[in-house]
């Protein structure tokens, strides 16, 4: 009895009775959430493009903001760094393309999915060969992003914005914003639909797959080095970054691997739940449930809907 | 769009020439030593028993698969490795044995996709909808528009084609070919599994291509009827190798070719 009342109504009075911690958990879960989507959506992209589950796009999150740290620690101007990653970042979709992609076309989904294994160690390897392994501090003032907190009086409390969260917050709705109209607008973004749904008859109608798949893990690796710096910003930037790469994974399940408007409700269910079942059910068995409390909420999700939220429902004629 | 050193062919001109093509898979032999020609405005057949190397030769010509041996050579150009968005963009659309259409999109993006060739506007323009991207996207809507109505599939313009008939199917593959304006249009088995009365609306579709368009067809069909009527020239291949070209009556008398599809006793 004790125990049910502390499940069901204790933490709901707790939101009544103080809506300014509702306010802020909210708030933060929020935050979180869109860097959430920022992931999920980088997944998105490769996997509608390609139908290939892009292991590599953690680590690739961490490359991005580690070449833009490490570049500037190295006495180059932030401004340049940051064309120079985004330069690096284009290089290295042109290499994938060559090296694991083309000599992989055809090759049953699972096949691609292990080149991404292998992608991710050797861009491990790569990274602490260039830059180290230490973790570094994202370059936040130079990249002229906002510092410091402001105290919003709200519900006979106080509520406390990180403004680089809002910067976060609005970079990423812009960043998916932009994407959104650029892959269903524009020619690209009609051949990279058509590009998912057959090869072959892309082929035919004269779209060239190379591009297409440069231009998606271009887009992706920008989504990356975007997801670096706002992460990056928020703690630090280091190798352990690349798990949270492993946060998207519920993300995709909760909307969908084929959706953009998934990746971006999941990650914001994802991000809220979260914070919202540490800040009030966590204490019941001593805390620490954000780190699972994710993949749970994937797991009910698999029973009852697994395509996902927005996910192309599968019917097969036999 | 057109490159401008080729040469504009009239009707009757060699419009591609394929040479001495042979084709192997390991040690498989799919093609060996066949030549034949297509003129322009003219519409080709390709015919033979099962696995006597049609689509091969269909996959060679649009840069699907590389030939082992030979050389092909499309509006007097001859290349050694094409590749398939190259055949596209020098004008060869084909449709699929096994249609091969974009099954989560509607008929008309289908269609549409047919004209990414012919989209020269920046991505920028395209995704404002402003200004010369707005004017070359509703220029495209009216070519795509017209062949909507040229198929006679207005119903089913905003169909996800995952959900159409087969032969619905067919014909927005056919449809989406034609968005390309292509010189060569390669059909393979556009009437397959369709009943009499599709086939007889397919046929019609085809020789309007042919006469109002001037568009080349080459054709891979399996039944005779409809080969002999439609078509110009008939070539016939037999496990890979050429064994009759001509006019439809001439094929009808040959003997060897009588043999390859009724057998011979031994």
């Amino acid at each position: 009895m004790d125990l049910l009342f502390k499940i069901f109504v204790e933490p709901f009075a707790l939101m009544v009775s103080a809506p300014d911690l509702l306010a802020q958990t909210l708030w933060e879960g929020l935050v979180g959430g869109v860097l959430y989507a920022l992931i999920a959506l980088g997944f998105v992209l490769i996997f509608k493009a390609s139908g290939v589950f892009n292991f590599a796009q953690g680590i690739m999150v961490v490359f991005a903001a580690l070449t833009l740290v490490g570049l500037h620690e190295k006495g180059v101007p932030a401004v340049l760094a940051l064309l120079l990653t985004i330069a690096v970042m284009f290089v290295l979709a042109v290499a994938v393309e060559r090296v694991v992609l083309k000599p992989l076309v055809n090759q049953p989904d699972i096949i691609l999915f292990m080149a991404t294994f292998g992608l991710t160690y050797f861009l491990v390897g790569l990274g602490e060969l260039i830059f180290g392994g230490e973790p570094k501090v994202m370059i936040t003032r130079e990249l002229f992003l906002p510092q410091g907190a402001t105290d919003l009086q709200l519900f006979g409390g106080v509520v406390r914005i990180q403004h680089i969260d809002v910067a976060a917050a609005v970079v990423a709705s812009l960043m998916i914003a932009a994407l959104a109209v650029f892959f269903s607008k524009t020619r690209i973004g009609r051949a990279l639909r058509a590009v998912a749904d057959s090869h072959k008859a892309a082929l035919s109608v004269g779209i060239s797959l190379d591009q297409i798949w440069i231009i998606v893990w271009f887009t992706a690796g920008i989504v990356a080095l975007v997801t670096g710096i706002m992460w990056g910003a928020r703690s630090d930037v280091s190798f352990a970054l690349q798990i949270i790469a492993l946060k998207a994974l519920p993300v995709l399940i909760l909307g969908g691997f084929t959706s953009i408007p998934g990746a971006i409700v999941g990650g914001l269910i994802i991000g809220v739940g979260e914070k919202i079942g540490e800040f009030y059910w966590g204490p019941l068995i001593g805390g620490g449930i954000e780190t699972w409390l994710a993949y749970v909420i994937a797991l009910l999700f698999l029973l009852y809907r697994p395509q996902g939220l927005f996910g192309e429902k599968i019917i097969e004629r036999i | 769009m057109r490159a401008p050193d080729t040469p504009i062919l009239a009707k009757g001109d060699v419009l591609l020439a394929v040479e001495n093509v042979s084709l192997s898979f390991g040690g498989v032999k799919a093609l060996t030593d066949v030549s034949f020609d297509i003129r322009k405005g003219e519409i080709r057949a390709i015919i033979g028993p099962n696995g006597a190397g049609k689509t091969s030769m269909l996959n060679c010509i649009n840069g699907f698969y590389h030939p082992t041996e030979g050389r092909i050579t499309f509006k007097g150009a001859t290349r050694r490795r094409m590749r398939p968005y190259e055949a596209a963009r020098g004008g060869i659309a084909r449709t699929f044995q096994n249609v091969a259409l974009f099954k989560g999109m509607t008929t008309l993006d289908n269609i549409m996709a047919g004209r990414s060739l012919k989209m020269r506007r920046g991505f920028f323009w395209q995704a404002l909808r402003q200004g010369p991207a707005l004017q070359e996207e509703v220029e495209h809507r009216r070519v795509v528009e017209d062949i909507i109505d040229f198929l006679e599939i207005q119903a089913i313009r905003k169909v996800p084609v995952g959900k159409l008939p087969y032969g619905l199917q067919k014909r927005v593959e056919l449809g989406r070919a034609l968005a390309m304006e292509p010189e060569l249009l390669l059909l393979d088995e556009p009437m397959a599994g369709m009943n009499l009365e599709e086939k007889e609306d397919m046929s019609r579709f085809i020789l309007d291509v042919n006469q109002q368009f001037g568009t080349t067809i080459a054709l891979i069909e399996h039944d005779m009827g409809v080969v002999m009527d439609l078509s110009d020239r008939v070539v016939v291949l037999e496990y890979g190798r050429k064994i009759a070209d001509g006019k439809p009556e001439e094929i009808k008398r040959d003997q060897r070719v009588i043999d390859a599809y009724l057998g011979v006793a031994h």
